[in-house]
């Protein structure tokens, strides 16, 4: 049942249709959870005792800096995918990914500048947490120019896949970052093993913002596959039926 | 799992194996080389060459703070060791007596000159009435 279930969804019409329906419901939730909770942490949440009001770039902040590396461990999953079962779709993914990936690393280089100018006293700083997003940044756009230098698509797919698997690398060295070195930013706030060292009436509408950014940008990750299905699939007589 | 298929997966796993442990061993061997800054506990135990740029960090020890004019002077403790230092500028506004701070600079006869002190922020968030319950 469940492999019948993938293999149906693994094919690029299935998952366009399906996707199709699933689209609204996706995005008017999340958009809703994501403004509710900016509401919610921008005008009706108390003042940090130190930050004061600087703090409330969290809500971006952090839901962005969570994108970026979960979107890279989407492109993993999607590459071993690729590679073991050739499924197609996977490797339209990949490719569909990258680009907001680096977007949403962008979101999160940028506000935290921002926030480090009235709280550090500066805005970039070397240290091993600022550096490895850095890095992460610097891989989605290597990846994306990569992909796009091949005029072979099947040969780049390929390319594309190993190579997210060699830089998946960074990403336990960004989450550990701040433990296995001294950095200028922070230590995590919320982790799973610990009481959060946020206040509930801070971490509620955070928790909110992580779950409606994310969705956002699930419904970006999809419009971006559809047009990568369109482009590499254009040939195909069922996409002439669908457009 | 068809053999083909397990092969795929064998190869992915031991390209990943190869990029983690080469990658490992650049950490390794660079070692206290990525850290930000030097404790002063860390900087008791290595010799610093005079006047070689250095980043130093830990907490503002409680009434270590000296303003004269546009200089001021603090202590920075890990609450085993210490290092005072001189800065003459503006420090930022989260700087105050019992947070994180860095500071940019050179050592020279166990006082330190700082060019630049940042502040450093902790990882707890909190409204400010909860602060005087505790």
């Amino acid at each position: 049942m469940i492999k019948k279930f993938i293999h149906q969804f693994a094919s690029p019409k299935t998952y366009l249709y399906q996707i199709n329906r699933a689209y609204k419901y996706i995005f008017y939730s999340s958009l809703f959870i994501y403004t509710f909770s900016l509401i919610w942490g921008l005008l009706f949440t108390p003042e940090d005792f130190v930050q004061g009001n600087s703090f409330r770039i969290i809500y971006l902040h952090v839901p962005a800096s969570f994108l970026s590396q979960s979107l890279y461990v989407a492109m993993a999953i999607a590459s071993v995918t690729y590679l073991i079962w050739r499924v197609k779709l996977a490797a339209y993914l990949i490719i569909a990914i990258a680009p907001i990936g680096a977007m949403v690393t962008f979101i999160a280089l940028s506000s935290g500048s921002i926030w480090g100018i009235p709280t550090w006293g500066t805005w970039w700083q070397w240290d091993a947490r600022i550096t490895s997003t850095l890095i992460l940044f610097i891989m989605y756009l290597g990846l994306i120019s990569l992909h796009t230098s091949f005029s072979n698509h099947e040969k780049a797919d390929k390319l594309l896949s190993w190579l997210v698997i060699v830089g998946f690398v960074n990403i336990p060295i960004i989450k550990k970052s701040v433990d296995w070195w001294s950095t200028l930013h922070q230590s995590a706030s919320i982790t799973l093993t610990d009481r959060p060292s946020i206040d509930p009436s801070m971490l509620y509408p955070l928790i909110g913002s992580i779950i409606g950014f994310f969705g956002l940008i699930i419904c970006l990750v999809i419009i971006s596959s559809k047009v990568q299905i369109i482009k590499r699939e254009s040939t195909k007589s069922w996409l002439k039926d669908y457009v | 799992m068809n053999p083909i298929r397990k092969k795929r997966l064998s190869s992915i796993l031991f390209v990943f194996l190869f990029s983690v442990s080469g990658v490992s061993l650049i950490l390794y061997s660079l070692n206290s080389n990525l850290d930000y800054f030097f404790t002063p506990t860390e900087l008791k135990k290595v010799q610093m060459p005079p006047n070689k740029r250095i980043k130093i960090g830990g907490m503002v020890l409680e009434d270590s703070v000296k303003r004269n004019t546009s200089k001021i002077s603090f202590t920075i403790t890990d609450y085993e060791n210490s290092v005072i230092v001189v800065f003459e500028g503006i420090v930022p506004d989260l700087f105050k007596e019992g947070s994180g701070v860095v500071a940019l600079g050179y050592l020279d006869n166990e006082i330190f000159y700082a060019k630049e002190v940042l502040a450093k922020h902790d990882e707890n968030y909190m409204p400010p009435n909860l602060d005087i319950k505790q």
